[in-house]
């Protein structure tokens, strides 16, 4: 039974695996002319430290019993997955440019018809209650698997997400992780404009949880806050990113929430990434 | 004319039959919000603590937790009211459950209008629509305790998302014990050649009655239980339009989007004829459920009348 994340990365490797993940996600936008680009570029650090410093899982047996399980909520951010599960190895990179075509295996918002996507996505606030089932599920089989779901932070607009968060509590899923990816923009406009999420850390201690604030770019960061959650949780990991992370005119930009870069966006975009 | 017969309540029904699978059935979990002692899942809970997880009133939750069990390897059985049960997480039962077909059984009580003097909100006369048009799922009506028995221990060991709905009165008892239930095959309860009446839940004891009177007027009128609605049995309503050449159906739901609907569109599509639709035209208000049954005609008579009305038109 494997009981190390495979294959593992030094914060110097996790660090070029990014550049190379950001220019492989615009691509993918690009080609496909249509697709979260913001979002997408401010979780990929998030992810390559789950799938290169933390999660147990063998992609050669996706259902392996014993996997940690990741669950992206905000499922419109599927680029960054797709990118991170290729390189996990779950399916080969020559099936990236298939995102969102006719019978492609990487469908707009992830589904578990991909392989290393555990839950159907593209309808906001569920996530976090899809990974509570897996971590109730992990103390009923007698496991030691973790569970992480990942929501944006518009997200937590919804009220599912509550919901979710006080039965975690109560039924003390110490295995459960939730990863906030606080990227302060949303669809439309600043999330602080479209509805208050402060005090976004004490809304959660109040609803039972432990809270772990990082900065969502820095690897070591990430790595030391979902470390730390492995005990006493659930835990809330607030992850402070940057929407449009690592190119320039698309950072902070609410504009590039959902959309493709043009032809010349793209070439100046990739410049900046070189 | 009127058969006296046993009234169970199918929901205990339900919540024992539960109890007697957990030993086999070690993956089942049950799921409740808060209405547990209502839907007879209390009995699981006081027996099987651990297997068991209530989350309130939180229907959304409820649903999302259970999809993850599932995904899991679990078999949970969600059970809660059925007009919190379908309506209220509906995004939820069709992103998280049936769009990946997740094996999650959903078995709602307090549906119709048997629910009577709670009122309008409580009267739960879509729910067959909205579970009909969520295209993993199939959807079943136990008419009476020995059906929802076998129902229950159907769902156990059937894979794939489920919604069985039960109501909160006590029904009449249709079937004998020996019965036995085939998923996916109608039953037919009474043969006849004249007008078929197919019916479901609550308006099967009054089909077989309107039947019996039929008779005394020289009308053979052949009775089906069709208890599934998703996948519905064609066969059986194929035969029944061919071989009888008009039908009425029977159901305590809304008249869009129930049985009457998926009778008519298996109809329309095979074998055109004449089809009257007993079911409810709309909200209806408080008051005792014989009452309210009454009011909005879904009786013998009312199926009696029904079968006239059809007969005409063949």
């Amino acid at each position: 039974m494997a009981v190390v994340t495979q294959p593992l990365q030094t914060v110097e490797e996790m660090r070029a695996t990014a550049l190379e993940s950001r220019r492989e996600i615009l691509k993918m936008i690009y080609d496909a002319g249509s697709g979260h680009t913001g979002g997408s570029l401010s979780e990929i650090d998030i992810l390559i430290s789950l799938y290169f410093g933390v999660l147990r899982y063998d992609p050669d047996a996706p259902s392996w019993a014993e996997r940690d399980r990741f669950v992206l909520s905000k499922g419109h951010a599927s680029p960054g997955f797709y990118v991170t599960l290729a390189r996990a190895g779950y399916f080969p990179a020559s099936e990236l440019p298939s995102y969102r075509k006719t019978d492609g295996l990487l469908q707009g918002h992830a589904h578990p018809m991909t392989p290393g996507v555990e839950m159907n996505s593209g309808s906001l606030g569920m996530g976090l209650s899809f990974a509570l089932g897996h971590a109730l599920a992990a103390r009923l089989d007698g496991r030691d698997y973790r569970v992480f779901a990942l929501l944006g932070d518009g997200e937590c607009q919804e009220g599912e997400v509550w919901e979710a968060a006080m039965s975690a509590a109560h039924h003390r899923a110490s295995n459960l992780t939730a990863i906030i990816d606080r990227n302060r923009i949303q669809n439309d406009r600043f999330t602080d404009e479209v509805m208050t999420l402060e005090p976004l850390a004490d809304r959660w201690r109040d609803f039972g949880w432990n809270v772990i604030t990082c900065d969502g770019h820095e690897h070591a960061d990430i790595l030391h806050a979902l470390h730390a959650s492995a005990e006493g949780g659930p835990t809330a990991i607030i992850a402070n990113t940057v929407k449009g992370k690592g190119v320039s005119f698309m950072e902070n930009n609410p504009g590039f929430h959902g959309r493709a870069p043009t032809a010349d966006e793209y070439d100046a975009a990739l410049k900046e990434l070189a | 004319m009127t058969t006296t017969r046993q009234s169970v309540a199918t929901r205990e029904t339900y919540g024992r039959t539960l109890l007697t699978m957990a030993e086999e059935h070690p993956d089942i979990v049950v799921l409740g919000g808060d209405l547990n002692v209502s839907t007879f899942v209390h009995l699981w809970r006081d027996q099987y603590p651990d297997r068991f997880f209530d989350f309130g009133p939180a229907e959304q939750n409820i649903v999302g937790v259970a999809a993850g069990l599932a995904a899991a390897g679990k078999i949970p059985f969600v059970s809660t009211f059925s007009v919190f049960g379908t309506g209220r997480p509906y995004d939820q039962l069709r992103v998280l459950i049936s769009q990946p077909s997740l094996n999650v059984k959903l078995v709602c009580t307090h549906a119709g209008i048997l629910t009577g003097e709670d009122g309008m909100s409580a009267h739960s006369i879509e729910d067959l629509s909205l579970m009909c048009a969520l295209p993993s799922f199939s959807v079943t009506i136990p008419t009476d305790a020995p059906e929802t028995e076998q129902v229950i221990r159907a769902a156990a060991v059937t894979r794939g998302p489920q919604y069985v709905r039960l109501p909160r009165a006590a029904t009449p008892v249709v079937h004998s014990d020996g019965y036995q239930f085939h998923p996916g095959k109608a039953e037919i309860m009474r043969a006849g050649g004249d007008v078929s009446i197919i019916a479901c839940g609550s308006l099967l004891a009054p089909a077989l009655d309107a039947a019996d009177s039929l008779a005394g007027q020289s009308i053979d009128a052949r009775v089906i239980n069709l208890h599934t609605l998703a996948p519905a049995d064609e066969n059986a309503i194929i035969a029944a339009a061919e071989e009888t050449g008009a039908i009425v159906t029977a159901e305590e739901h809304y008249v869009h989007g129930g049985l009457g609907s998926v009778v008519a569109g298996v109809v329309a599509r095979n074998r055109p004829v004449p089809v009257e639709m007993v079911a409810l035209h709309g909200y209806t208000s408080s008051g005792p459920a014989n009452e309210l049954m009454v009011k909005n005609g879904l009786t013998s008579d009312g199926v009696a009348e029904a079968v006239h009305r059809v007969l005409k038109r063949k």
